[in-house]
Formats: C-alpha cells, sequence, structure tokens
C-alpha cells in the first residue's frame, strides 16, 4: 500500500522534506529495542517506535527501513531530521500510541488488500 | 590484520550514543557501490551496528575496521574497556550489564552478541578483564 496514502488518511506529520512518491508498503514493524528490531524487522518495513534519538537511523539503514513513525507525541530533534533527509528516509510523527498506530495501519492494509 | 589494511575506519567514543551508528550507513553506499547484494548488505550492517553500539555502551573508546578479503568482509572493532568476564554469559539471549540509561534508549536488551553471531559466518572474541576486547567477524559471499 502506498505510504503517502496511509500517511494522508492517518494524519501523520512528514518531518522530512522527501518524497513520499513510489514508496509501497508490506509490512510494518513497531519496538522500541534497537536490537529487536535488527533481529526482526522484516527488511522493507514501516518501523513504528517512540525511540527519537538519532541512533534509530543506523538501525533504519541496516534493515532497509521504508520509513518511521514516531508515536505519542514525541518530537525527535533537528539533527535527526537534517541526517534522515540527506538519506531520503521519510519521517513521521504523531500524536497517537504506538498501539493505536499499529492497529490503524494493520487495518488499513488488510481493508485494502496487502 | 594492520589498521594501514582497513578500507574503511571508524573510531567510536564510549558514551557517545547521538554521534555513533554512523558506519552503518557509510559500510552500506560501500557495498552497494560494488553491487554486494541486499541481504549480505543487511547481514554485515546489523552486526556491525551492534558491535559499534556495545563500544558505545560499555567501552571508554574502540575502532572500527571494515575490509575485503577476496570473498570475505572482515569487521574488527577492538576497544579499551572493562573486557567480558564470562563470554558465555554475554551470549545468552536477554543477558545484558547495560545500565538503565542505555536501556531507556532502547539498547542492553542483550541481543547485541546474540545477533552478531547470527548474523556472521565466523564471531572471534579476544577479551581481557580491565583491558578492552577485540571482535572479529567474517561475513563470506
Amino acid at each position: 500500500m502506498k505510504l503517502d496514502v496511509i500517511a494522508e488518511k492517518l494524519s501523520w506529520k512528514l518531518l522530512t522534506k522527501v518524497s513520499l512518491g513510489e514508496i509501497d508498503i508490506e509490512t510494518g514493524y513497531s519496538g522500541d529495542l534497537l536490537s529487536d528490531v535488527l533481529a526482526n524487522a522484516e527488511p522493507g518495513s514501516l518501523w513504528i517506535t517512540i525511540q527519537k534519538h538519532k541512533n534509530i537511523l543506523g538501525v533504519a539503514a541496516a534493515k532497509d527501513i521504508s520509513a518511521i513513525v514516531i508515536t505519542g507525541g514525541i518530537i525527535p530533534d533537528d539533527e535527526l531530521v537534517e541526517t534522515a533527509e540527506k538519506r531520503d528516509l521519510a519521517v513521521f510523527t504523531t500524536e497517537e500510541t504506538a498501539f493505536l498506530t499499529s492497529g490503524k495501519v494493520y487495518r488499513l492494509m488488510e481493508e485494502n488488500g496487502v | 590484520m594492520k589498521e594501514e589494511d582497513c578500507l574503511l575506519k571508524f573510531e567510536i567514543q564510549g558514551g557517545e550514543f547521538l554521534d555513533s551508528g554512523e558506519s552503518s550507513a557509510v559500510i552500506k553506499e560501500y557495498l552497494k557501490k560494488i553491487g554486494i547484494p541486499h541481504p549480505f548488505i543487511r547481514r554485515v550492517l546489523i552486526a556491525t551496528y551492534e558491535a559499534e553500539m556495545n563500544v558505545v555502551a560499555h567501552a571508554e573508546k574502540g575502532t572500527l575496521c571494515f575490509t575485503i578479503e577476496g570473498e570475505t568482509v572482515v569487521v574488527r572493532v577492538h576497544d579499551k574497556g572493562p573486557g567480558i568476564p564470562d563470554i558465555e554469559l554475554a551470549m545468552q539471549k536477554g543477558y545484558s550489564t547495560a545500565t538503565q540509561e542505555v536501556r531507556q534508549m532502547g539498547f542492553g536488551a542483550g541481543m547485541g552478541l546474540p545477533n552478531m553471531k547470527q548474523n556472521s559466518d565466523t564471531l572471534v572474541i579476544n577479551t581481557e578483564v580491565g583491558t578492552g576486547t577485540e571482535v572479529i567477524m567474517e561475513f563470506t559471499l
């Protein structure tokens, strides 16, 4: 399912000035333990987390993460946003919790036959 | 391996979580450029990221050396740090000596060494308590 459609339907705020264009999401992973994400997230996942420090970008690079959604109204610092932008990685924030975000993405994807 | 043999070399500072993890992105670009397949790149990056984070979380400072020998990618990380008193225990999933502060950032799940072992073809750990640790990982194409 197209990332721009998911983001619009769930009213996420895009922090990085990157083109969502053709990014297609097939699966996602919710997790705040970085080693767990490294070990268990499917490559290309949409990653839902409350971690906001720059180091999550290393995890994203290693796992070819398609986009990061930072939940709970947590705002990352400018440095993370700048670095993510340089790497053409979409980073969103949402006021909603990781539980609600995961559930809504799952439902949307299911409704769209993903 | 001598230091001048490194294709890419990174200095790692203990405790500097925010300025680390960058090596993954640089190594990724390098391997992509020379046409290495993605699943292989991922294995290297996961193991390398974990090795780097171990230095940041536990040691004073360290060096990460990345090189390619024939068909094998070699990543060597050595640090000046506390060493590992019981490697067998440290290799167990879920065992960690990380501080509470480190855990809050999402590290210290006790999965670092197991992730390194799972993603490399060979993992050698040389450690001396009170001096430091050397980790050598090989990935064969």
